[in-house]
């Protein structure tokens, strides 16, 4: 314990350096805008600032790149909550509740919740990260293609609840996000599937940010267009010193779920198959599965915002995880970082901790400098993002639409994505019309591929035995969690009714 | 006079070079740099230095950005450059399933020979590895013992059904007589990672795919699959030493799509070609026991990869397309 003292505060001290604390200022700075922006998320921002890198020592390197990497996770937040476009696949479920927050002239308390739950989700994770990195890493090797299915399980039966009372819309949601996320090559034979009216376009699958920014990005934009005819959503900015204060103190309502949130994002981003978009929308469905207002999730609920917010970041530190010591890439932008490191001579693997304690200590020094950094930067300018909701909405929707068009294209690079995803978008206003959840639709999309690789890698190395899944401790342990999350709600209605009765 | 002459000769000097200049052609856009297979693999680690040395060494005005596309096997990668015909701006690392994946899958319709050919990185080796845990695995035999005493429940990890690494199982099976299961993964690096965690049994991996957990001591070689002992496994025996006829290479090189302009390929074989030359790829080859000997471009490379077409049909026709595919 003693010697991962002295090395962190080696490394603290280390983040400390003028040239160090600079970068981190410059990377979470840089990175808020990226991630705000839809369409240009961190993947773009890392790679197109990778060159910036070389002119400073790789260290230094490094700590720019997380920072900027934190930066983009806080961003994605500000447009799901002021625009209702999810700036990245990370911060789709914070749209579940900021938006409607947003709607209600509470878009400062919805900032100023993701804010402070990605700072707690944040911090919670370098720490135990800086405690716990090599017996995790043993852990997270343990986690073979049954443990993998059987965590999506979890997940899936987190959002159980999600679809409201109408279970048969939920589970119709559901299917359809499965169907889509089938389409394209087959995992196991190679083989194309599904595709529609013989296009080769769908040979590359539909990709989960076109759903995402189609559902969200312009089926809210239909749906509030209707509902305020284009007038402006609030009338008065309030941005005073007082209220933000009165927000601040608002934490009490949200930090048990936050604190669960976190511990759950960085185990989840650990493990090399998750990563932080299934974190984030696991841990909203926990929160609304233990809440004892769960009806007001998705309807501006404070908790529903700091829920995936303080996974999702929790879960960006836990990726660090497999890229350091196995060099396995937990995310599209841990893959860049990995790129970065190879060029400095750092090999990611299990030495590297043993082999570059500078390195490895001083990016952990710098994780919780960055924290601070950005939710400092991020609260100061919450009463510049909410300047954007005093616009009229008449103004407003061709932005969010022109905002929906680039993000899609500058993503998958193709018109054909972009048509779909407007096709999606009218799917998604229409199905929302009719009362159907579409919330599940976007967890299918995220889950199906991972949850059918491996559970076809399961059945194969089992050679067909679905009891591997019960006879493996972990993956046993998830499923009996499962299966506990799924009856918890019909076991509590029922104890409700009966108390109801008996008064 | 002595003015003008000058101003002349520099107008005629200018109307010289002016011409040269605007035929040099540059990216005007970032470059995709398609991966054929999933993050963490040998392929996805050699697109992903590349990248970086270009970016280090200013060598293009322009980014390159990598895209991994690991889907059936590499045909999503495939098709894509397919569809990508007479674009400048998209490259396309490749590996062995640009031969494996398009003979297996009849549909998708791809020849890799039109592709234009812009170099040939190095070349790339096979060994089989188990977990260190395995006390009773030292060499072949003693792991084709342990491979029959398992029935046919032997796991065996890779890359997916077509892929080179599946080739070669195959051709292990039929070498030497036992039956495996073979379970895909999304790429090279999550293979290493379920051997260390003891997922799977064996594999066999790319050098590169296992040298952090190899020298941490987590995974040991059995054998190499090369026509001589390559450093730093001068202790592992080559398959025909040991009396097996597999030899087998992984061919690492850079295409782009067909039809793309003679400027755009020249510039890109120029790229390559001094990357390829550099002093930081010569170390990567040499620590990862990649062979970089020779700079192959054009033409050459061409006629390379109508070699390797024909050597991977008959391979393929001598272990039967249904051992690779059959799940």
């Amino acid at each position: 314990m003693d010697s991962i003292l002295s090395l962190l505060t080696a490394g603290l001290l280390q983040s400390f350096e003028p040239l160090n604390l600079a970068m981190i200022f410059l990377g979470c700075f840089a990175g808020l805008f990226i991630g705000a922006m839809p369409g240009l998320g961190s993947v773009n921002g890392v790679a197109i600032l990778l060159p910036v890198t070389f002119l400073v020592p790789p260290t230094s390197a490094i700590i720019f790149l997380a920072a900027l990497y934190y930066g983009a996770m806080y961003g994605g937040a500000v447009s799901s909550i002021t625009l209702g476009i999810p700036g990245s696949s990370t911060a789709v479920a914070t749209v579940f509740d900021g938006r409607p927050m947003a709607q209600q002239g509470k878009a400062d308390k919805a900032l100023m919740a993701a804010a402070i739950a990605s700072f707690i989700g944040g911090t919670i994770s370098v720490i135990l990260f800086t405690g716990f990195a090599p017996p995790l890493a043993a852990f997270a090797l343990k986690f073979g293609p049954q443990e993998e299915f059987a965590l999506m399980l979890l997940a899936f039966a987190t959002f159980i609840g999600l679809g409201g009372d109408d279970i048969p819309k939920t589970i119709f949601s559901i299917l359809v996000g499965l169907v889509l996320a089938a389409v394209g090559f087959d995992i196991i034979s190679g083989k194309p599937r599904l595709i529609f009216f013989d296009m080769v376009e769908f040979q590359r699958g539909i990709e989960f940010l076109v759903l995402a920014i189609g559902i969200y990005g312009i089926g809210e934009m239909l749906w509030t267009l209707e509902h305020t005819k284009g007038a402006v959503q609030i009338h008065k900015v309030e941005t005073g010193f007082r209220r933000m204060i009165a927000n601040l103190k608002d934490v009490r309502k949200y930090l048990p779920t936050t604190l669960v949130g976190s511990v759950l994002g960085f185990v989840v981003g650990t493990l090399p198959a998750a990563g932080a978009t299934p974190a984030s929308l696991m841990s909203y469905g926990l929160a609304k599965s233990f809440s004892k207002d769960g009806d007001s999730f998705g309807k501006g609920n404070v908790a529903g915002v700091a829920a995936p917010e303080a996974a999702n970041n929790a879960a960006s530190t836990g990726s660090m995880l497999p890229m350091l010591t196995l060099g396995i890439p937990g995310s599209p932008t841990t893959a860049i970082l990995l790129g970065g490191m190879i060029i400095w001579g750092l090999r990611p693997g299990p030495l590297l901790f043993t082999e570059s304690p500078d390195f490895v200590w001083g990016l952990i020094g710098s994780m919780y400098v960055a924290n601070f950094v950005t939710v400092v930067l991020n609260i100061a300018l919450i009463p510049v993002f909410i300047r954007v909701l005093a616009m009229p909405f008449s103004v407003l929707a061709p932005i969010i639409f022109i905002l929906c068009v680039v993000g899609v294209f500058a993503t998958t690079d193709r018109m054909f994505d972009t048509y779909l995803m407007l096709i999606l978008g009218l799917a998604g206003y229409l199905l929302r019309k009719l009362n159907y959840p579409v919330a599940p639709a976007v967890l299918a999309i995220v889950l199906g591929p991972l949850t059918e690789r491996s559970l076809r890698q399961s059945l194969i190395s089992s050679q067909g035995d679905a009891m591997t899944f019960l006879e493996r401790p972990i993956s046993l342990t998830c499923i009996l969690v499962a299966v506990a999350l799924v009856l918890y709600p019909m076991v509590s209605k029922q104890l409700r009714k009966r108390k109801l009765a008996q008064s | 006079m002595n003015i003008l002459k000058t101003l002349t000769m520099s107008a005629a000097a200018l109307a010289i070079t002016a011409p040269a200049a605007m035929a040099e052609w540059q990216p005007r856009k970032p470059v995709e740099f398609i991966i054929m297979a999933g993050t963490g693999g040998g392929a996805d680690q050699i697109a992903r230095l590349l990248q970086g040395l270009i970016q280090k060494k200013d060598l293009s005005p322009r980014p390159f950005i990598p895209m991994n596309k690991p889907g059936g096997s590499g045909a999503e990668a495939l098709s894509y450059i397919k569809d990508k015909e007479g674009d400048n701006h998209t490259l396309l690392v490749a590996l062995n399933s640009i031969y494996t994946t398009p003979i297996i899958q009849e549909g998708l319709d791809i020849d890799v020979t039109t592709f234009a050919p812009i170099g040939l990185m190095a070349m790339d080796t096979f060994q089989l590895w188990v977990n260190t845990d395995r006390e009773d695995i030292t060499d072949l035999d003693s792991y084709v013992a342990a491979v029959k005493a398992a029935g046919d429940s032997w796991k065996v990890g890779g890359t997916g059904s077509g892929q080179e690494d599946s080739i070669l199982t195959a051709m292990m099976e039929k070498e030497l007589g036992y039956d495996v299961v073979y379970i895909p993964f999304p790429g090279g690096g999550t293979v290493a990672k379920n051997l260390v965690g003891n997922q799977i049994d064996s594999t066999v991996n790319n050098p590169a795919e296992q040298m952090e957990f190899w020298r941490a001591g987590n995974t040991k070689p059995l054998v190499q699959f090369n026509g001589e002992r390559m450093p730093p496994f001068e202790d592992v025996p080559t398959a025909k030493e040991l009396g097996v006829d597999i030899e087998y290479y992984m061919q690492r090189s850079i295409s782009g799509p067909a039809g793309m302009d003679p400027e755009a390929l020249a510039w890109y074989q120029d790229l390559f070609k001094s990357l390829f030359h550099s002093q930081e790829w010569q170390d990567y080859c040499k620590s990862d026991g990649l062979t970089c000997d020779t700079w192959v471009s054009g033409e050459e490379l061409q006629s390379f990869h109508e070699t390797q077409l024909k050597r991977h049909v008959e391979l393929i026709e001598s272990v039967g397309a249904a051992s690779i595919t059959s799940e």
